[in-house]
C-alpha cells in the first residue's frame, strides 16, 4: 500500500507544475541554473557552518510561495528521503568527540554539529530541487537543460525516464497486487519471491523499451528527441537569475545571520 | 497513384532463433484498398506488420511500396511512406505532451516549425483530440491514447496506414468511435485485429494467415462468413452474422 500512496505524491509533484503563477511562467533554463547555483553554494560551506546556512531557507521558502507550492507536501518529501541523510552523518558525533562551545555556558561535541550541518544542506538541496520540478514540470527542466548544451542522449533519457517512470509503477503495482492476493498475509514469502518480481519487471522493460524504440524508428527517430518550443530568455528571467545569484553571494560572504544578532544586541544594549 | 501501391513477393523471414515466421508471404494491396489482416495468435501477423515499415528486413522475398523497394538504406523513405501505429498506445505514446509526441514525426522530417505545428493541429482535428494537445499522455484515458497514438501517425501524412489491434482494450463507445475514425481516411489502410467485426466494418479485403503463409484472400463479407474457414484458424464468426437469436433458439 505504502507503494501506492509513495506513486500518488509523484503524481500529485507532476501535477502541481501545470499550475501558472510567476515562478511557474519563468523559463526553464532561469530556474534550473538558479537551483543549480543554490545547490552549489549551499554545499561550499565548511562542515561545522549551521548558523550562516539559515538565511539560505528564505529562497525555497519564496519559490514556494510565489509558485504556490503547499510548503507540507514539500516538507513531507523532504522528511522521506531523509534517512538517506541521518546514514550519512549519523557517526560523525561518534568520531569526532571535539568540544565546541555554542553559547556561553553551552558546549556540544563537534560531530553534532557536523551533522546538524549535513541535515541542513540536506533540506536546503532537497527542497529546492523538489521545488524546481514542482514549478517547472519535469519536461520543461529537461528543454532547459538541452539548451543549456547537455548531450541529447542524457537529456533523452532523462526524458524516458519521466515518460515510463509511471507506467513502470503501474506495471509493478499491479504485480505485487497479484502477489498479495495471492500470498495470504504472508507476503509473498519475502526476498526470493521480491527478487523474483523484480527480475519480471526487468524483462518487461527491455521488451518494452524495444517496442518504443520500434515505434521512434517509425516516425524516423535519428539520435535527437526534437523539440520546436522556443523559450524565450526574457529580461524577467535574467533578473530573477541575478537577484538569486546576489542573494546567494551575500549570504555566502557576508555572515548575515551573526549581523542582525549583533544588531539585535546592540538594540538590547 | 502507383506510388500507394503496396506489394510483398515471396516475402520469406526467419529469426535468429531459427523460427521460420514468414514462409512465402505474397499479395498486392493497391491504392485507396481497406484490407484486415486476421489470423490465430503467432500465425505470422505481428511479422508481418514489423515488414511494412522495415523494422525487419525479409530473409528472401521482396517488399516494395510505389517504386521503392526495401532496403537497408531505403528504411527511413519507406517509413515516410507506410505509417504503422502499434498495438500499445504507451509504447507509441513516448514524448512527455500529446503535442510533442504528434510533432515528434513531422520534426525527424525536417518540417519547418509552422508547418509541424499545422501538421498537428490538422491531425489532433481529424481524431477530435485536439482538446489534449497540452496534456502528458500518461493522464489520458484509454480511447483518447488510441486516437492520439493513430494521430502520432497520420501527421507524417503517409501513403498507406498500418493499425495492429487498433480497438484492442476499448470500451464499446471507444471501440466505436475509433471504427468511425478509420473509416474516416481515405488512405490505404491495413488492419491486422482479431475484432472480426470491427474488421467487417472497416475493411473491403481480408487475407487469412496461418502458420506464416497466406490461406485466404479476398472479400471481407465472404471471407469472414465461412465458417469452416474461421474455425480451422482459431476464430468464429463476428457476432454481427452469428444470429444470436437463431442459435438461442435450437438450446431451448
Amino acid at each position: 500500500m505504502s507503494f501506492e500512496t509513495a506513486y500518488s505524491g509523484i503524481g500529485r509533484l507532476d501535477r502541481l507544475s501545470y499550475r501558472d503563477t510567476v515562478i511557474h511562467r519563468l523559463d526553464p533554463r532561469a530556474k534550473v541554473v538558479a537551483t543549480m547555483l543554490f545547490a552549489v553554494v549551499v554545499v561550499s560551506f565548511p562542515k561545522y557552518e549551521v548558523l550562516s546556512l539559515l538565511p539560505f531557507f528564505l529562497f525555497p521558502i519564496l519559490i514556494g510561495a510565489l509558485g504556490d507550492i503547499p510548503a507540507g507536501f514539500i516538507a513531507r518529501k523532504v522528511v522521506a528521503v531523509s534517512p538517506f541523510a541521518v546514514f550519512v552523518g549519523i557517526f560523525n558525533p561518534l568520531f569526532d568527540p571535539g568540544v565546541v562551545a555554542i553559547a556561553p555556558g553551552v558546549s556540544v561535541s563537534a560531530g553534532w554539529i557536523s551533522f546538524a550541518s549535513i541535515l541542513v544542506k540536506f533540506s536546503l538541496t532537497i527542497s529546492a530541487a523538489l521545488l524546481l520540478i514542482a514549478t517547472t514540470s519535469f519536461p520543461g527542466i529537461c528543454r532547459g537543460l538541452r539548451r543549456l548544451g547537455i548531450p541529447a542522449l542524457f537529456v533523452s533519457q532523462l526524458l524516458f525516464l519521466y515518460r515510463y517512470l509511471f507506467v513502470l509503477i503501474e506495471e509493478a503495482i499491479r504485480v505485487v497486487r497479484a502477489r498479495d492476493m495471492r500470498a495470504f498475509g504472508k507476503k509473498g514469502a519475502g526476498v526470493r519471491v521480491f527478487v523474483r518480481i523484480v527480475g519480471t519487471l526487468f524483462l518487461r522493460t527491455v521488451e518494452r523499451a524495444e517496442r518504443i524504440y520500434g515505434a521512434m524508428l517509425a516516425r524516423g527517430f535519428r539520435g535527437d528527441v526534437p523539440s520546436m518550443r522556443s523559450e524565450m530568455f526574457r529580461p524577467a528571467d535574467a533578473i530573477f537569475v541575478l537577484a538569486a545569484g546576489g542573494f546567494f553571494a551575500l549570504c555566502r560572504f557576508v555572515p548575515v545571520p551573526q549581523m542582525i544578532g549583533r544588531l539585535v544586541g546592540g538594540l538590547a544594549g | 497513384m502507383s506510388h500507394h501501391l503496396l506489394e510483398f513477393k515471396d516475402v520469406r523471414f526467419r529469426y535468429p532463433d531459427g523460427t521460420e515466421a514468414l514462409k512465402g508471404v505474397s499479395f498486392l494491396i493497391t491504392h485507396g484498398e481497406s484490407v484486415g489482416i486476421v489470423g490465430a495468435n503467432g500465425a505470422g501477423k505481428s511479422t508481418l506488420l514489423l515488414h511494412m515499415n522495415g523494422y525487419l528486413l525479409p530473409t528472401s522475398g521482396s517488399v516494395t511500396v510505389g517504386e521503392l523497394p526495401l532496403r537497408k538504406e531505403t528504411r527511413p523513405e519507406f517509413r515516410r511512406k507506410v505509417g504503422v501505429v502499434f498495438q500499445n498506445p504507451d509504447d507509441q505514446l513516448f514524448m512527455p505532451t500529446v503535442f510533442d509526441d504528434v510533432a515528434f514525426g513531422p520534426l525527424n522530417l525536417g518540417l519547418p516549425p509552422d508547418r509541424v505545428r499545422e501538421r498537428v493541429n490538422d491531425a489532433l482535428r481529424q481524431v477530435g483530440a485536439l482538446a489534449l494537445a497540452d496534456k502528458p499522455p500518461h493522464h489520458l484515458s484509454g480511447g483518447e491514447k488510441s486516437a492520439v497514438a493513430i494521430a502520432t501517425v497520420i501527421s507524417m501524412e503517409p501513403d498507406i496506414l498500418v493499425m495492429d489491434e487498433p480497438a484492442a482494450s476499448l470500451d464499446p463507445k471507444g471501440r466505436r468511435s475509433v471504427i468511425g475514425l478509420l473509416n474516416s481516411f481515405a488512405h490505404s489502410k491495413i488492419v491486422a485485429s482479431h475484432d472480426l467485426d470491427l474488421i467487417l466494418d472497416v475493411c473491403a479485403r481480408c487475407l487469412v494467415i496461418r502458420d506464416g503463409m497466406i490461406v485466404a484472400d479476398g472479400p471481407a463479407p465472404e471471407i469472414l462468413s465461412d465458417a469452416t474457414l474461421l474455425a480451422e484458424n482459431n476464430l468464429e464468426l463476428p457476432l454481427t452474422l452469428q444470429g444470436r437469436a437463431a442459435r438461442e433458439g435450437t438450446h431451448r
